[in-house]
């Protein structure tokens, strides 16, 4: 440890917080001896789900035939909507997703029945035997075939500012298009599983990997017919959720909860990666249409952007999500006059989801495409035309009326890594190497992010920690966060070893878990370490502040001359140990324990309107990716990034540089390698590893420089941090602007009609398309 | 008289397993009957890497540890080697190496990849004695997928401390478990179950074509690359596995001047260096073959006799002339492999019969051989489309053309059309390149599918064609690809 290497604002000098710790589980990682919900001793007599999926993507479910399902050796239940004695209804908001298909069906692979059994493989095997009628109709299955049908899942709804369409038609400079943007599979390497273990009174105890603990408890109780005080929700470890286990794992939790009321057995359900894949929702994707009318400079007038997202068979999240596409639609612009609308499409897909950025990736995405569009329609290098749009004095105020206050973090990010990439003296070697390589030509971007944090529902904004202080001084830490690799867990526990003065050894963190911090929100818009490290610093405060009474009596000093650091509380000269002070404080009648609640200030959004402040702030980062591709094959490469990303001051630098190094890493393969696909039935074909590329080690790039950028939080957080995990995803539209430089290099001065993800195949295509509109 | 039960070595004591399903795999195995839950479960078809083990065999007379993945390797297939799992690792609560390497550089977030990560590196770094590069860490990783890191930390940790010779309690009892390994090498047959289910593992040729006389329907398991996924994704009811693994003489590789023998059981791990040697772009297309994991366990012979319309060896192997011989009970034959695939998943191997070895001709001093891979990831993907190439070249004219393609028909196959056009033409005229492109429109109608489209597949096709014109005739290949460069193979010889 260097106690004094990292002072505060204030001059405090931080033990803990700022220091570049290990994860948590970091020794357990290594051995294999972190346990996964798999991973845990089974209870005796535990049984095994799997789940049978409707072979059609669209119909009336007219009969289930389970017989041969029942009669294979080893099945004890086969579970189905008739079984549910609450609510038929696992959806996070809106009512409208079953837990089991009745009387329709709305995707393929929709569960229909759950088999339990004594093993996993005989449970597998009888879920294959289901027969299952659906007179089949015509799926929809594109946006345009929804939109054809005029189903949504939600109504539309759109931002809009003075008079657009006049504002395009006045400027001297018009641009139309469209742009497609593909989904994404988390790929969480852990797949969905829970643990259902009945308790006494009908009350149910359940292993969940979930990002949110609260949600699962809830769509348990509604499932069984139970009040929530009867159903805890515990999960001490993710293998991986980005998203994908924020509303995901409900269905999962809540079969094993019913099996297990059904059965009296303990239930485990683990879905096989194919059946993870075909029944839980991904990434949106879209459609934009836009048009932009702009200045010789390249500055925007007025622009007119319409998102058509597919939502597939249900609501889900697709409120929040759509509504932060158009939240990001400006990217890091000023848009003088606009509109920026949305549909919520309903096709017979399985409903998309959560996914790392939740929406706004691809709404910045469609902007970042337009301002290179008007780049090369005006013949300036596309950075130019980025920082003539980018937020500065008097041009402040985003679509939906909230002042940007710092753009200027966002102004320096942009100039500073201009400099450090070298990006001017590469675009003209570029050039030199494009003149002279017909087949191999390369292409560079540098993109800036600006990304909004908090939930946009105000009420999530909250969150809620217990402490408690042991009488030999030892410290148990639970909050309402849960920890899915991103290392929450730690950097809270920094925060409440800061707190005490004591070290990293003394504080226990203990699985997130419904029955001691309730009323959660799902770990998830970033705000993980935001909310729940100043919630458990509050808890704690109470603590310490009742210890520095009893302390400064000790002493014969004021509660307030006392410090806690180095596992003693001192003053002056003097000191007592922190573990005899909490002896002191027991036999003293004092309470150890406190539980902290945190509330996001500042907030307020009305949406009907679409004005307020839906962020309490912004985070900033930007990104210079350097791409080579094949024009006679489309394959391309990754050759350099660089990135500066603004985490504020950081609780702990070795996390957050693994937040921005795996998010933009994430964000690559969205946009290069990741590829969804549906067939005409609505069967994703894409469905395994085999088929679904995520990226492997050689597709990051050999020359790969992270920098933290230097500034603290503006907003009061805890130690001045700013959230880091979302962000860092759309550092990678950089990437898809380089690979569309690289096209457009071919042909410059004509759009590069290049859709997302850049596949080998996008990119041969749009390189005929280029050469073909000549 | 046959052995009923298996025998491997695992923390330094033999294992005896006679009571097993014959599907058992090694993963289930470990995580339900020995609830070892160290090694993850993943996917179950031996792409994502988080149940590799690593299994240690003599190889070439030294010990070698190489990773496979545990989710598609059958129990049985374990017979004779020594089993390693993350969690024989540490030694008295110290951290293997690689281990603190990986604590040190921060690479492991969520932690359920990382036991597999450990395991693929642990093994890299009981290779030692070699030069590692970013480039030999990521492939020893390309079958190990990471969701949270990005890699960079993984690779890191990796160059910290894969580069030096070993120094571990593996490397220190090496001899030891040597001589463990040579005692388990009974000679001996093997056959666990009963007659209606059984895995069995014959010694020797003579044995296994009797075993297959008298059960011509059972399951012939090489590596179980591909039989692994019948069993874990399609939940085929197989009962009877024959594995080759044992039989003596199957794994040999016989390398002359003229012709390269493959022994149908080379795993791609070995058959990787003398391939390499007989063109740098077979070396390239080894290096992408899968996985390590995958090149490991896989041979060449279940390659070729699975008949995967996109198999990667194939293609090259039937523009190079390659022959295969066949065994049924005493009768032996050989037929060249492009006579060898009759359809879709359907070869000319008969009910019984089967894959000896693969004799490849050396090609000439005339000769120039390209051959290109198109994925949509580079590394551990299955091919959109795949072009190999071999002209003989004479005094600047084109004298033997052999072209096949994988991807773009029902079994891989050589384009005729575009062989013809080619003969005779010379190298340097650029039309001719662009005419022989054009041919393969009337050798393939490739199909859409979710690898790529016909469209994709039939242009990309083309540009392969005019892609190898352009470098034998003498375009340097890091103008023409992004990777696998033939100047860097060339000059790392």
């Amino acid at each position: 440890m260097r106690p004094n290497d990292h002072p505060a604002p204030g001059g405090v000098q931080l033990r803990h917080v700022s220091q570049p710790l290990p994860h948590d589980s970091a020794a357990k990682h290594v051995q294999g001896a972190a346990p996964y919900i798999d991973d845990l001793p089974e209870p005796a007599g535990t049984l095994h789900l799997a789940v049978g999926g409707s072979p059609m993507a669209r119909g009336r479910l007219i009969a289930v035939d389970l017989e041969k399902v029942r009669a294979v050796p080893g099945v004890v239940a086969v579970l189905t909507a008739a079984d549910v004695p609450g609510k038929n209804d696992i959806s996070p908001a809106f009512g409208d997703e079953p837990l089991f298909a009745h009387g329709h069906v709305m995707f393929h692979g929709q569960p229909v029945f759950a088999v339990a059994a004594e093993t996993r493989d005989a449970a597998r095997r009888a879920a294959r035997l289901g027969a299952i009628t659906v007179v089949q109709e015509k799926p929809a299955v594109t946006v345009e075939d929804a939109e054809k049908r005029g189903d949504t899942v939600l109504p539309d709804y759109a931002f809009i500012r003075g008079d657009a369409s006049a504002a395009i038609d006045a400027a001297p400079n018009q641009i139309a298009g469209q742009f497609r943007i593909g989904g994404q599979e988390h790929f969480y390497l852990e797949g969905q599983v829970a643990l259902a273990i009945p308790g006494e009174d009908g009350a149910m105890h359940v292993h969940t990997s979930t990002q949110h603990p609260t949600e699962v408890q809830h769509v348990c109780a509604r499932i069984l017919g139970l009040p929530d005080a009867m159903v805890t929700a515990e999960v001490r470890r993710m293998g991986g959720g980005f998203g994908g286990k924020e509303s995901q794992a409900s269905q999962w939790a809540a079969m094993a909860a019913l099996a297990a009321r059904v059965t009296g057995r303990p239930c485990k359900i683990r879905l096989d990666r194919d059946d993870d894949m075909a029944m839980t929702g991904k990434r949106h994707d879209f459609r934009v249409d836009y048009a932009v009318g702009f200045d010789d400079e390249g500055r925007i007038q007025g622009v007119e952007m319409a998102f058509l997202a597919r939502c597939g068979c249900s609501a889900d999240l697709s409120q929040g999500v759509v509504d932060r596409t158009m939240f990001h639609a400006d990217a890091s612009y000023f848009l003088p006059e606009l509109i920026i609308s949305s549909r919520r499409l309903k096709t017979n897909t399985v409903s998309n989801t959560a996914f790392r950025g939740f929406g706004g990736p691809q709404g910045m995405l469609a902007m970042e495409r337009i301002i290179d569009e008007i780049a090369c329609r005006l013949g300036r290098d596309p950075l130019d035309v980025r920082k003539v749009n980018h937020y500065g004095p008097e041009r402040d105020t985003t679509p939906y009326g909230m002042t940007v206050e710092d753009h200027d973090v966002g102004a320096a990010i942009l100039e500073q890594l201009e400099r450090s990439s070298n990006y001017r003296e590469r675009r003209e070697a570029i050039a030199g190497f494009n003149a002279s390589s017909p087949i191999l030509r390369k292409g560079i971007a540098l993109t800036p992010v600006k990304f909004g944090i908090s939930f946009t529902l105000t009420q999530l904004n909250q969150a809620g920690a217990l402490v408690h202080v042991y009488s030999d001084g030892s410290v148990q830490l639970n909050h309402g966060g849960t920890e899915m690799g991103q290392g929450l867990y730690q950097k809270v526990a920094q925060v409440v070893a800061e707190e005490f003065g004591v070290g990293m050894d003394r504080v226990r963190v203990t699985a997130t878990t419904t029955d001691k911090v309730p009323n959660t929100s799902p770990t998830a818009a970033s705000s993980g370490s935001d909310l729940n490290g100043m919630a458990a610093r509050m808890a704690a405060r109470q603590i310490r502040d009742r210890l520095a009474i009893l302390a400064g009596e000790h002493f014969g000093v004021p509660a307030k001359e006392v410090v806690f650091r180095d596992d003693h509380a001192f003053a002056g000269n003097e000191s007592l140990p922190f573990a005899e002070l909490a002896r002191r404080a027991h036999a003293a009648r004092i309470h150890l324990s406190a539980a902290g609640h945190y509330k996001t200030p500042k907030l307020h959004w009305d949406r009907q309107k679409g004005v307020g402040r839906p962020f309490f702030y912004f985070a900033y980062g930007a990104a210079c990716a350097e791409v080579v591709i094949d024009t006679l094959t489309g394959e391309n490469r990754v050759l350099r990034v660089d990135i500066l990303h603004d985490v504020g001051r950081s609780l702990n630098p070795a996390i957050d540089i693994g937040q921005i190094e795996g998010g933009f890493v994430q964000g690559m393969g969205w946009l290069t390698t990741e590829e969804l696909v549906y067939d005409k039935d609505g069967r994703l074909r894409t469905h395994a590893p085999s088929t679904y590329k995520i990226p492997v080690a050689s597709d990051v790039p050999a020359d790969f420089r992270v920098t933290l950028f230097d500034g603290e939080n503006r907003e009061e957080t805890v130690y001045r941090s700013k959230a880091v995990g979302e962000p860092p995803l759309m550092l990678a539209n950089a990437v898809f602007c380089a690979i569309a430089d690289a096209v457009q290099s071919i042909a410059p001065g004509r759009p590069v009609p290049l859709d997302a993800p850049a596949t080998p195949e996008a990119i041969l295509k749009a390189i005929q398309g280029i050469v073909a509109a000549g | 008289m046959a052995r009923k039960g298996i025998r491997f070595l695992r923390r330094g004591r033999v294992v005896e397993v006679a009571d097993f399903a014959p599907r058992t795999t090694l993963l289930d195995w470990l995580r339900i009957d020995q609830r070892a839950t160290g090694t993850k479960e993943g996917c179950a078809e031996g792409d994502c890497g988080a149940c590799t083990v690593v299994l240690g065999r003599e190889r070439e007379g030294r010990l070698v540890y190489e990773p496979v993945n545990a989710c598609i390797m059958l129990l049985g297939q374990m017979d004779g080697a020594e089993l390693i799992t993350v969690e024989d690792l540490a030694q008295a609560g110290a951290l293997h190496p690689v281990q603190a390497a990986l604590v040190a550089r921060h690479g492991s977030q969520c932690g359920f990849c990382t036991p597999g990560i450990v395991m693929s590196l642990f093994a890299l770094y009981q290779e030692g004695g070699r030069p590692v590069t970013r480039e030999t860490v990521c492939d020893a990783l390309a079958g190990n997928l990471c969701r949270c890191t990005g890699y960079r930390p993984i690779i890191d940790a990796a160059l910290d401390v894969c580069a030096e010779p070993p120094a571990d309690a593996f490397e220190s009892r090496n001899e030891a478990t040597l001589a463990a390994l040579r005692r388990l090498d009974d000679g001996e047959d093997v056959f666990v179950g009963e007659g209606h289910a059984f895995f069995a593992a014959p010694a020797n040729e003579e044995t296994l074509a009797k075993l297959l006389s008298d059960h011509p329907e059972a399951t012939l398991l090489a590596g179980a690359t591909d039989v692994g996924l019948w069993v874990t994704k399609g939940l085929a009811p197989l009962r009877k596995f024959i594995s080759l693994g044992r039989v003596k003489g199957l794994e040999e590789i016989h390398d002359s001047p003229e012709v390269l023998a493959l022994g149908a059981m080379s795993t791609h791990a070995r058959a990787m260096g003398p391939l390499a040697g007989i063109d740098p772009d077979l070396g390239e297309l080894m290096r992408r073959f899968g996985s390590a994991q995958v090149r490991a366990s896989g041979t060449v012979g279940g390659n070729i006799a699975n008949g995967s319309p996109i198999g990667d060896l194939a293609p090259a192997l039937i523009t190079l002339g390659a022959i295969l011989e066949l065994r049924q009970g005493n009768d032996r034959r050989t037929l060249p492999i492009e006579n060898f695939f009759l359809g879709y998943r359907k070869q000319d191997r008969r009910r019984g019969e089967f894959l000896r070895s693969v004799l490849i001709p050396k090609p000439g001093p005339n000769d120039h051989i390209r051959i290109f891979k198109v994925t949509k990831r580079f590394d551990e993907d299955i091919s959109a489309v795949m072009m190999a190439m071999r002209l003989t070249i004479k005094d600047g004219r084109i004298v033997t053309a052999r072209v096949a393609f994988g991807g773009m028909a029902a079994i891989p196959k050589r384009a005729l059309a575009v062989e013809k056009a080619l003969l005779e033409s010379r190298i340097q005229e650029g039309t001719a390149w662009a005419a022989a492109g054009e041919a393969l429109g009337q050798d393939f109608t490739p199909l859409d599918d979710h690898r790529a489209s016909a469209a994709y597949r039939l242009q990309v096709g083309k540009n392969l064609i005019v892609k190898a014109l352009a470098e034998i005739a003498g375009a340097p290949s890091d103008a023409t690809r992004i990777i696998g460069h033939r100047e860097a193979a060339h000059a790392a010889e």
